[in-house]
Order: C-alpha cells, then structure tokens, then sequence
C-alpha cells in the first residue's frame, strides 16, 4: 500500500481556504469597515443620527463607529448646507483624513447647495472634494443614505487598491514576471 | 403702569424730540433723531422698564434719503407693553450710538447690524462682523448688494463666488391665487 500524504493543501483545513485576487481581499476588508466622519451641518444631520440609531441601524454595513477626529476616518458624510464661512475647514478635515477616503454628499445642500442660491452658501461640496456618492432629498430619508452608503461599497469593491496605492510594488512585481 | 401711563410719560418727557409717532395693532412707534437715541432710551430702560430689548433691525430705503433706518423692538416684561424707536441714518454717516451698556443683548444686533447692513455703534465695545467673517469686504443685506453675492477671496479664510441663478430669483407672489400661481419660479424682477 503506497503511503499517501497531502500536498496542495492540508485536508484538516480543507474547506476554510479561499483564493481571491489581493484586491479583492483588501477591499472586502475596507467596505465592510467605513469609519464615517459626521460632517453634520445642517438637517441633514439629524437624519444622519436617526440612520446610526436603533431604527435604522448603520452597524449593519459596518458604518457605525462615528469619529470626531478626521485621523480615524475613511468616509467623510458632508450632512447639510456647506457656506463660505465653513467650506476651507470641511477641506482641511477632509486633508486630515487619512488614505484611502471616500466622500458622500448627503442631501441637495451638500451636493449642488439645494435651495440656498445666495451669497453665503457653496453650491455644492464637489466644488472642493472629490465626492464618490451623491444622495438626493431634503433631506434624504436613513434608508437613502444606506443605499448611497451601499452605492459606496459597491465603487469600493471595483476599485484596483493595490495599483492606485502602491503603484511602485506593482511595477516591480510586473517587471519580475516580465 | 399701563400702556397708556408709558406713553403719558414717554410723551411729557420728550416733547418736541418725537419726529413722528404711529399706532399699529395696539402698539406705538416713535420716530426719534438719532442724537437722541441714548437719552430716550436710558430713560425707557430706567424709568418706564422697557427691561427687554426684543430686536434691533435695520432697513436700508435704496433711493430714498436719508437712506437707512434703524428699528429698536422694546418690551416692558413688568407691565406687557411693546414699544417701537425708530430713527433714520443718512448713508453718508451710516452710524448710530450704541445701546449695548443699556441692553447687554444689543451688543450682538448692533453687530450683526454692521456685518449685514454696513452702518457703524459708536461706542460699541466688540464692532466685528459676526455671520461674515474678518476681512469679507461687502455688506451682503444692503439692496444694492446682488442676491446671487460677488466674489471675494481670502486666501486660507474663504472665499465666495457668484451664484449661478439659473432664471432666478425664484419669487413667491402673495396673493389668494392657487398655489400653483403663488409658488416660487423664476419670475421677471419687476412682478
């Protein structure tokens, strides 16, 4: 009788490995984790509240743990009426955040600055940040920033991590293969 | 003191300093000149107990002269009795004294009066604009001021642009119309 032995993978193990591209792997990890800074500004704010509480639950799409110190961060949440007054500083918490960030501009306001044609108010965050995800309403009810939040973790799931952030690692690694 | 004993004695002590004097829905307003002001009021606030000071606005009459007027909204809490100062400030002084010693709360409306509406409290302890920040160089409430606002830029404070408008300004017309004929669209200026 030949003694057999494994070689491809442990059978002990077998069924509790996954292969997947890095990629993959690492966003999976990021879009179920969004940190979100509260950038609550008018309104809109409340409703941001009412999708982190009880009713409407954000932990269920692991957006749950609020920071208030940008350097925790990974999706700044623009939550109402940015004016001139306030549009450097959302810029620099915006800079304050660490990579990869995201933006979401929840509610008219945030977006294209809503019924404010004045004066005093930034017609539109997108004037100064990237944003990834607009919501409409005024404001958006919870479940519409959960589907702008879900809308977000379907652009995370797309995007090549590993050649936008470590571009050299990825060149040297192809250059290998070459 | 009722009403009635307020204005008895508002109008015994300062006969001849009142330039005009109105009654709407139960409540007066005296128009007064503008070097009066302290008097009148150190008097309404020590002898009369106007104690409250509701509001102060102002109201810029473009095209008229004199061009500004300011409004003190006074309120006796002892006695429920509303009273109104009215005084105008020709543009080329734009300046009242201020009444922020008298009523602590005036310091903030006599501030906010001089962000929106340009005109200046002599004696005012803390005259910085406080909706607009340091520096911003227009008076946004003044009726030559453009609603859709004018650029300006402070390099690492703010900054404004223009407001695109799109066919506005969207007006409300008040009348018993339907709502649809009432409601804000984009209507020509002169509507």
């Amino acid at each position: 009788m030949p003694e057999t032995r494994s070689t491809a993978y442990d059978s002990k193990i077998e069924g509790n490995v996954i292969f997947t591209r890095f990629d993959a792997a690492l966003n999976w990890v990021r879009k179920n984790s969004l940190w979100p800074m509260p950038m609550g500004l008018a309104c809109c704010a409340i409703e941001l509240m009412a999708a982190a509480a009880s009713r409407f639950d954000i932990a269920r799409f692991g957006a749950e743990v609020m920071r208030f110190s940008p350097r925790q961060c990974d999706v700044m949440i623009v939550a109402g009426t940015v004016t001139y007054k306030m549009a450097l500083a959302v810029k620099r918490i915006y800079e304050q955040m660490p990579e990869p960030k995201w933006v979401i501009a929840m509610g008219a306001c945030a977006s294209t600055g809503g019924m404010y044609r004045s004066y005093a108010v930034l017609q539109g965050i997108d004037q100064l940040l990237p944003v990834d995800v607009y919501i409409s309403g005024c404001p958006p009810r919870p479940e519409a920033l959960l589907a702008g939040l879900m809308k977000l973790q379907e652009k995370i799931s797309r995007e090549r991590s590993l050649r936008r952030q470590k571009p050299e690692l990825v060149e040297r690694v192809e250059e290998a293969l070459a | 003191m009722t009403r009635d004993d307020a204005l008895a004695s508002f109008n015994k002590s300062f006969e001849g300093k009142i330039l005009n004097k109105t009654e709407f829905c139960g409540e007066t307003t005296y128009t007064i000149s503008a070097s009066d002001l302290r008097e009148i009021a150190k008097f309404c606030q020590d002898e009369l107990s106007f104690d409250y000071l509701i509001d102060i606005t102002s109201i810029d009459n473009f095209g008229e002269e004199p061009r500004f007027e300011i409004v003190y909204h006074l309120y006796s809490m002892p006695h429920a009795v509303h009273l109104r100062l009215k005084l105008k400030v020709p543009e080329d002084v734009a300046a009242a004294d201020t009444v922020s010693d008298i009523w602590p709360t005036a310091n903030w409306h006599e501030r906010e009066i001089y962000d929106m509406m340009g005109i200046k409290f002599n004696g005012h302890p803390n005259l910085r604009r406080i909706l607009m920040w340091d520096g911003y160089p227009f008076f946004p409430l003044r009726k030559d001021f453009p609603l859709a606002g004018l650029p300006s830029e402070m390099p690492d404070v703010a900054f404004t642009k223009v407001t695109p408008l799109e066919g506005g300004p969207f007006v409300t017309v008040p009348s018993t119309a339907t709502s649809k004929d009432r409601e804000p669209r984009a209507r020509p200026p002169e509507l």
